[in-house]
């Protein structure tokens, strides 16, 4: 399947200079008109964040900052069981307290969800069983936080303890009883899904093989740890409407959750999504706070707000699964990959999630950016009595990265080939299918290995470093948004509308959610861009559903994506009809009229202009109130038609390498990481600034899981099955400023033939190659290979014992 | 429910706080200064940073009763009439904060190492901010944001 090309040629890549705006001619997103000699005055250029003065003041208002007239604080009570039949629950003595005004359990929202349709097995509150500690199983509704907590007291439950499962591979050999009733008889209940799936000839890849190298590999879990706790409030209004508040990254999913499983009129329901204080991935399907606010204010009559305590936001997780991998790679002499096969059991924790789609991402975006021609992949996710995995940042594909990395470096040591040399000759390229039919077009990843190797000064360090102090390389690739929404439909991903007023203001409604990776500013700078506004003109009315139409969410790295493109297409409908009122006005082409720098201006050198604000309003006097709306669909050609081959398809694909470069005490095991050079082919930087903070955010949060952060629970025989480890931001060590590394980021532009105006992701993509880099480095360093994540001290140093010689080879 | 004075941003203001209160409740509850946030409840995260007579103090661990008779300086208070603190308009320039809920907290912590060391090292800067996490940038620019900003006030 591979090798077939789609028509389209992306230019070559760029490498962007610190600072530098982009001046050069390029093909603009979308093929909606050819503008290859256009200049961008605001495209390109750093620029502040249009929401930067709010943050940096304390003036922007996030959920828990919003206080309702009357307002009542909910709390939640939480099972300390991990697995448990609930035999009775008894509220009457809560109800009975001074203060507290209503109470609900399960049976009150007795209709099951889950983000993806297909898998809806969670309830708001759970009505027989619990599945983890921590799954909620009542909800209060007091005059005040400690009315409440003195309310979840009072709440009798009497539960009947089951058999626990922890350990994934235990889940799957049980038979029962399971952590869920199959959905068909003699299933298995702990198993969530399992993919396999082939792509060419795999057996006789491995027989044509000169090497094949083996390896288990195990990824423990992390979580996601935004520095705001989720938060929700409810409000029920007497004439039936409800509008939630939600730290939530996705409001269109959550607002379609509210009305069915608390049986309201969609038309009804109002979702509000303030500004997030942080989500990657951990606020990207409802939770039960936002079911509980609901209710509880339907019944209380006033509006009513919950907010997370930090150790409810660790088990609430939906972050990294678990991974137990084990890989096979084979290749010729000369490096060449001839066939992989990979076999994954996933520990999914207590609920779906979004582990249907997880399941096969850990198989399908493993296909680029180097050629295989033959791949094979077997994916098992299993249920088990913990908090629920889910999508972080780089979303099932990031542990298979890490191993799949690890193993080209084996590769290349074996065969003496240098590891950058080795990922070079085996690039996949542009304009391509991948072995698993996805359609690739732009890859600047050649570009990528070119400036880490050099600003790192590669070709000096590897292998030439002392003991003790070592580089490594990794690559990756990333989709730029998925191609289908959760739920099946024929409209828009992204949908965005302009409105312009006499004054000149433009106003945007975005159904966007800012989250802190700058989707408004993106906007803004995209209608400054077309019609020449300038930016404080420009206002952005974003994250309500009363007002905004539907974006799907801050998800799969999507945004810039499809809502910029949305953003093009209404910006250039506007564009269109003040270019004709003002062309009519001067009796010129409407071409001949420029949108820029404030102004309408005439084509060449006529000193003819007016102010922008007078050309808007030419052009409501000519075609009436002037507003305009843009959407964005997928291409549908962009994948194949097996099973499952939608799922990893993507309209682009980013793509990063890293350098790491370590230094490991032989002594303590102790690995600090120096630097990572981070190059990112994001198609176009938007913004560079943007763009390089979201690169070293993801360089540092793949820090994090490499060295320091792992998500684990107690066994029994450590006294209380399913209890979290660590359930606070001290014991479970997310690294401090003297902790991160120095980071450097290097923009790689491959200038996408449909992103708008070139741009792919940036936000999720950057992450994958670290944890593998510092695998690498360490070996590089200390001649071990660490298979099992995180590389702490006392694994690093094991390592090295087990080596013999400390590594020294 | 107590009486407790305190002097806030320049102000002196008068709120009724339950016993138990800490400094943060009393800013965010009482005061209706929601500008420092709460990230952790118990002294982790930084989230809460405020300035009490020039030093960096996590208001979710201070019962209000000691800020009694202070001067406490919060995010809302950095900025004058004539603008943006240089250490704010930095953050926004070399874009440091991105979601922003640690960005008061890191700010006051910012503030309050320039006011005693006006021309800090990087590894200083590090050392300020330890007890600030950020989980968004990397750190990187924040230290660029800082060390912009304390050549600004050099130059004043």
């Amino acid at each position: 399947m591979s090798g077939r090309g789609t028509g389209t040629v992306a230019p070559p890549a760029r490498v962007r200079k610190p600072g530098q705006g982009a001046q050069t001619a390029s093909p603009n997103g979308s093929g909606r008109e050819s503008e290859t000699s256009r200049v961008l005055a605001t495209i390109g250029r750093p620029m502040r964040k249009i929401d930067g003065r709010a943050k940096g003041t304390g003036r922007a208002r996030y959920t828990d900052d919003i206080r309702l007239p009357g307002m009542l604080h909910g709390k939640i009570l939480r099972s300390p069981h991990p697995h448990a039949r609930i035999v009775a629950i008894d509220t009457s003595r809560a109800e009975a307290l001074e203060g507290v005004h209503g109470v609900v359990t399960g049976r009150d929202m007795p209709t099951t969800y889950g983000i993806i349709p297909w898998t809806p097995d969670e309830y708001p509150l759970c009505v027989d069983k619990v599945r983890y500690v921590g799954d909620g199983v009542a909800a209060v509704a007091a005059v005040d936080e400690d009315t409440a907590n003195a309310a979840l007291a009072l709440i009798d439950v009497e539960y009947e303890e089951l058999p626990a499962y922890l350990d994934p591979h235990e889940a799957i050999a049980a038979d029962g009883p399971f952590i869920h009733e199959p959905r068909k008889k003699g299933r298995n209940g702990n198993i969530t899904k399992t993919v396999e799936l082939a792509f060419g000839d795999v057996d006789r890849g491995f027989e044509g093989s000169d090497l094949v190298v083996e390896g288990d590999y195990f990824f423990e879990g992390t979580t996601h740890t935004p520095i705001e706790p989720h938060c929700a409030i409810g409000l029920a209004e007497p004439d039936g409407k409800l509008t939630v508040w939600s730290a939530t990254q996705v409001p269109h999913y959550l607002h379609r959750e509210l009305a069915r499983v608390l049986e309201i009129d969609p038309a009804r329901v109002r979702v509000v999504q303030p500004p997030v204080g942080g989500a990657f991935g951990g606020k990207s399907e409802p939770f039960d706070l936002e079911f509980c606010v609901a209710k509880l204010s339907v019944i209380t009559g006033r509006p009513v707000k919950i907010l997370y305590t930090r150790e409810e936001v660790f088990y609430s997780h939906r972050g990294r699964h678990p991974f137990h991998m084990r890989y096979r790679t084979g290749a010729t002499r000369d490096g060449m990959l001839t066939a992989v096969d990979s076999r994954i059991v996933m520990d999914g924790g207590a609920y779906a999630s979004f582990g249907l789609v997880t399941t096969y991402y850990s198989g399908q975006l493993l296909t680029a950016p180097y050629r295989m021609p033959a791949y094979r992949f077997h994916s098992t996710r299993a249920y088990t009595n913990k908090p629920a995995c889910g999508p972080k940042r780089g979303h099932g594909s990031v542990q298979p990265r890490f191993a799949f990395e690890v193993q080209l470096d084996r590769i290349a040591e074996a065969l003496d080939i240098d590891p950058i040399e080795l990922r070079r000759r085996n690039f996949i390229g542009s304009d391509i299918r991948t072995v698993n039919d996805l359609r690739v077009t732009s890859n600047g990843f050649l570009e990528c290995l070119e400036a880490v190797e050099r600003a790192s000064d590669w070709e000096h360090k590897f292998r030439r470093l002392p003991y003790g102090r070592g580089v490594g390389v990794a690559g990756s690739t990333y989709i730029t948004g998925t191609n289908y929404p959760v739920y099946p439909n024929d409209m828009p991903q992204s949908g965005i509308q302009l409105q312009v007023d006499r004054s000149g203001r433009v106003a945007i409604f975005s159904g966007a959610s800012e989250i802190g990776q700058g989707v408004d500013s993106m906007v803004t700078y995209i209608v400054a861009e077309e019609l020449g506004a300038p930016l404080e003109h420009i206002r952005v009315l974003a994250g309500d559903t009363d007002f905004t139409p539907v974006d799907l969410g801050a998800y799969s790295s999507r945004v810039t994506f499809m809502l910029g493109n949305a953003c093009i297409d209404a910006a250039r409908r506007i564009k269109a009809m003040v270019q004709e009122a003002v062309a009519e006005t001067w009796g010129t082409k409407p071409r001949e009229v420029l949108l820029a720098g404030g102004l309408a201006v005439m084509a060449g050198d006529t000193g003819t202009s007016m102010p922008l604000r007078e050309a808007f309003n030419l052009a409501e006097a000519k075609f009436g109130t002037l507003g305009a709306t843009g959407s964005y669909n997928t291409p549908r050609d962009v994948h194949g038609s097996y099973r499952g081959a939608t799922i990893g398809a993507s309209p682009a694909y980013s793509f990063t390498a890293h350098v790491a470069e370590v230094e490991v005490d032989p002594e303590t095991g102790f690995v600090t990481v120096e630097k990572i050079w981070i190059a990112h082919d994001c198609g176009r930087a938007l913004n560079p600034v943007l763009v390089e903070g979201q690169m070293e955010g993801s360089a540092y949060m793949g820090f994090a899981e490499a060295l320091m952060e792992e998500q684990i629970f107690k066994s029994a025989d450590q006294g209380r099955a399913g209890l979290h480890n660590a359930p606070s931001l001290l014991d479970y060590r997310i690294p401090t400023s003297l902790d991160t590394p120095a980071l450097e980021s290097l923009i790689i532009e491959s200038i996408d033939p449909e992103g708008p105006y070139g741009a792919k992701e940036a936000g999720e993509g950057p992450l994958h190659p670290s944890i593998p880099a510092i695998a690498n480095a360490i070996h590089d360093a200390v001649g071990v290979r660490m298979n099992s994540l995180p590389f702490s001290p006392p694994r690093v140093w094991r390592a090295i014992q087990a080596a013999g010689d400390g590594g020294r080879g | 429910m107590e009486v407790v004075r305190l002097r806030v941003n320049g102000d002196e203001r008068v709120c009724g706080v339950p016993t138990h209160y800490t400094l943060l409740e009393t800013l965010r509850y009482g005061l209706g200064l929601t500008g420092s946030k709460q990230g952790c409840d118990k002294g982790d995260c930084g989230a809460c940073t405020v300035i009490v007579d020039g030093r960096a103090v996590l208001s979710c661990i201070t019962p209000v009763w000691e800020a009694e008779g202070r001067e406490v300086r919060t995010v809302e208070g950095l900025a004058t009439a004539a603008g943006l603190h240089p250490v704010q308009d930095e953050f926004d320039l070399n874009g440091a904060a991105q979601c922003g809920f640690c960005t008061p907290g890191i700010l006051c912590s910012s503030v309050a190492l320039l006011d005693r060391n006006p021309s800090p090292t990087r590894g200083e800067i590090r050392a300020a901010l330890a007890g600030n996490l950020c989980r968004c940038t990397g750190y990187e620019k924040i230290y660029d944001a800082v060390e912009a900003a304390a050549e600004r006030l050099g130059d004043r």
